[in-house]
């Protein structure tokens, strides 16, 4: 009994020798992005990893436990995470992170969304009425959030608001310099037509000037079939794309066919932050997705 | 004002595309979320239906195992929504293919009572078990588990209140306790003066690594009947029922990425004792039983899965013989299987078979059946 006791205790003080604002971000990518803006004044945790398909998450009793703690949420939002995320929250019994409450941030409603519907039907396969939610490869929408979640940490901890628009300052500095240098890289993308796996790649399109002919699922988030390949494979004979792309997490058997059958380059990109050993965080990922791509932009030639 | 200024700033260094973000908010968008399930099937079985028995076991209306050939399923409307800033409202009506409706689950719970707490209040699922708070659309095989169906009526519903307590530690933690009405099985006829059932739960669970999870639960039930009556020719009992249960789950999936493959191991066991008089008998026995199953998604949209059942009653002596209650030496046990495909998670198609030895003539049972959500469809619960 007194052992029982102890542990007790111990889970307890766990919890509570951390300082600071503790952060639950949804995604890998809002975990940089709170950290570059928080630095130390933050206990982030990342609830899926990169390897997760953001879509798909189980609503997991260890999601529930850290959101109890969470005094701000940072999500994509936009439909992203509608399948779990409401389920921990309301489970999780924390009013603070409540959506509509300053301690729920979407990062996707902070910005302009691409793909917003006309009009939703489930026969369209997995598609958001709020647009499309993966707006984290746009770097210039990314400054409009980190300036949006900078304003949100200053609000929920005043305390620290210099501290937070010190740091905002000084990743805004850095961010537009490796703005300038990734469009003036990225120039020999400019107009390229490539097929993709899933429609992940929407805003980096936008601000590259690149172009999606081809998207390997019929319907968003439902896997290909051979047969749909098979006309696929037809279609870009006479619209052929440069390139075929998919994300780490996604399987890239069909990818890879495709890549085979059509001889164009496969490219496994990132998609967010520890996609792979290279997008060590929000900077490295653009660095590597780019060179990626230019790479095999440069094979095709 | 500051935030505009910088904004504005910014927008004119970035040169980018600066409409603001989009919050138009129009009239029906405070519409409640409503989901609607569909669901039938077609059934073959070796005995007669109406003829079902589980040895040993006084059974309620609702575990019979369907009708033979084609028929309609329980159709599901659900309705719900946040009501305000502190309260959520769920509705559920279950809608039989004769036409009867029932609600099934109609409650309102708090959003965050701060601390940890939550109550919620109305008729709902108990919160006993791991299975109990699943709706029948979100089994993994079509029947339930024989222990919920011979101990619960296949699952714990009823009318009272709920209070519930997440830990602040970083293991998931939470305990809960509930006051019902005590009309439902095995409670009867709202005994003890319309409050004829408690029970007691904890959960504990969290993940071990990226690619495994789990969760384990303590329960307790407590339930009083009066003048409850079951079977054909009726059967009444008075008396109270104690049950204490326990589940584990386990899942895995490879990079927690469970689109493509998963893994879902789940084992629950149950042991009840009853104590008060049987159609005018005196009656103080114990009965218990658990089942195991696996269900595997093995590639993208497909799924198998295997369960066994198995159920042990105490002979209560010759002076039941003839009564439901009377085990005539037979052992409840079931072997299921079961084949589902999902073309999104809004629809489903399943095969399943069962060798059922509920009673002793063997029963062999065939199911294909179709579960399809339209609608709004809230996340699922672990």
């Amino acid at each position: 009994m007194k052992k029982v006791l102890y542990i007790l205790i111990c889970c307890f003080l766990s919890t509570s020798v951390h300082a600071g604002l503790n952060v639950f971000a949804c995604e890998p990518e809002w975990v940089a992005l709170a950290s570059e803006l928080g630095g130390d004044k933050l206990n982030i945790y990342q609830a899926t990893s990169a390897l997760q398909d953001p879509h798909h998450i189980d609503a997991r009793p260890s999601l529930i436990a850290k959101m109890r703690h969470a005094d701000l949420v940072v999500c994509t939002g936009a439909g992203l995470e509608v399948g779990w995320l409401p389920l921990v929250i309301r489970q999780s019994a924390n009013d603070k992170v409540l959506e509509g409450q300053p301690g729920h941030f979407a990062a996707a409603m902070q910005v302009e969304r691409l793909d917003i519907p006309q009009n939703v039907d489930r026969s369209m396969g997995d598609v958001h009425p709020e647009g499309n939610p993966h707006v984290q490869l746009d770097p210039v929408r990314m400054l409009k959030i980190a300036n949006a979640l900078t304003q949100r940490l200053s609000q929920i901890d005043p305390a620290n608001a210099a501290w937070y628009q010190q740091r905002h300052e000084v990743f805004k500095n850095k961010w537009q310099t490796a703005i300038t240098y990734w469009e003036a890289k990225a120039k020999p993308l400019k107009g390229q037509a490539v097929a993709v796996y899933h429609k992940d790649w929407v805003y980096l399109f936008a601000w590259l000037g690149m172009q999606s002919v081809a998207t390997l699922e019929p319907k968003a988030g439902i896997a290909p079939s051979a047969g749909y390949l098979a006309q696929l494979k037809q279609e870009l004979a006479q619209y052929p794309a440069s390139m075929v792309i998919y994300a780490s997490y996604q399987n890239g058997n069909a990818a890879r066919w495709l890549s085979d059958e059509m001889h164009i380059p496969l490219v496994e990109l990132p998609f967010t932050v520890g996609g792979n050993a290279q997008a060590k965080d929000l900077f490295t990922l653009f660095d590597d997705t780019l060179q990626r791509m230019l790479k095999a932009q440069e094979s095709k030639k | 004002m500051r935030w505009k200024h910088s904004c504005f700033i910014l927008c004119g260094l970035c040169l980018a595309t600066t409409a603001g973000a989009e919050n138009k908010i129009s009239a029906n968008e405070f519409n409640p979320a409503i989901s609607l399930i569909l669901s039938g099937s077609y059934s073959q079985y070796s005995n007669d239906p109406d003829t079902y028995s589980i040895s040993g076991f006084a059974l309620a209306d609702d575990v019979n195992p369907g009708r033979k050939g084609f028929s309609l399923d329980e159709s599901e409307l659900s309705i719900s929504a946040n009501i305000d800033d502190m309260f959520y409202g769920y509705f559920t009506v279950a809608l039989a293919a004769e036409g009867s409706a029932e609600v099934e689950e109609a409650y309102i719970e708090t959003l965050g009572l701060g601390t940890g707490f939550t109550i919620k209040a109305g008729r709902f699922f108990s919160g006993i078990g791991y299975l109990n708070q699943q709706h029948s659309h979100n089994w993994d095989f079509i029947d339930q588990p024989l222990v919920y169906k011979a101990l619960l009526d296949n699952q714990l519903g009823d009318d009272g209140i709920q209070l519930r307590w997440l830990a602040p530690t970083d293991v998931y933690l939470e305990f809960g306790m509930e006051a019902l009405r005590g009309d439902s099985f095995p409670a009867g006829n709202g005994a003890n003066d319309g409050r004829g059932t408690i029970t007691l739960f904890a959960h504990v669970g969290g993940d071990v690594d990226l690619s495994n999870s789990w969760q384990a639960g303590l329960s307790y039930i407590q339930a009083k009947a009066d003048d409850r009556q079951t079977g054909d020719p009726v059967e009444t009992f008075n008396g109270e029922t104690k049950i204490a249960a326990m589940d584990f789950i386990w899942k895995w999936a490879p990079n927690g990425n469970n689109k493509e493959t998963n893994l879902k191991l789940q084992a629950e066991y149950f042991l009840q004792n009853q104590d008060g008089s049987y159609n005018g008998l005196a009656y103080d026995e114990d009965q218990n039983g658990y089942y195991l199953q696996a269900v595997y998604q093995f590639i993208p949209k497909w799924r198998v899965g295997l369960r066994y059942d198995s159920l042990h009653a105490d002979d209560p002596g010759a002076a039941f013989a003839g009564t439901a209650l009377d085990t005539q030496g037979h052992h409840p046990e079931r072997w299921s299987s079961m084949l589902d495909w999902s073309r999104t998670e809004f629809s489903r198609l399943r095969l399943q078979y069962n060798r059922d030895d509920s009673n002793p003539d063997t029963d062999n049972q065939v199911y294909l059946q179709y579960i399809m959500s339209l609608g709004a469809h809230g996340a699922h619960r672990y």
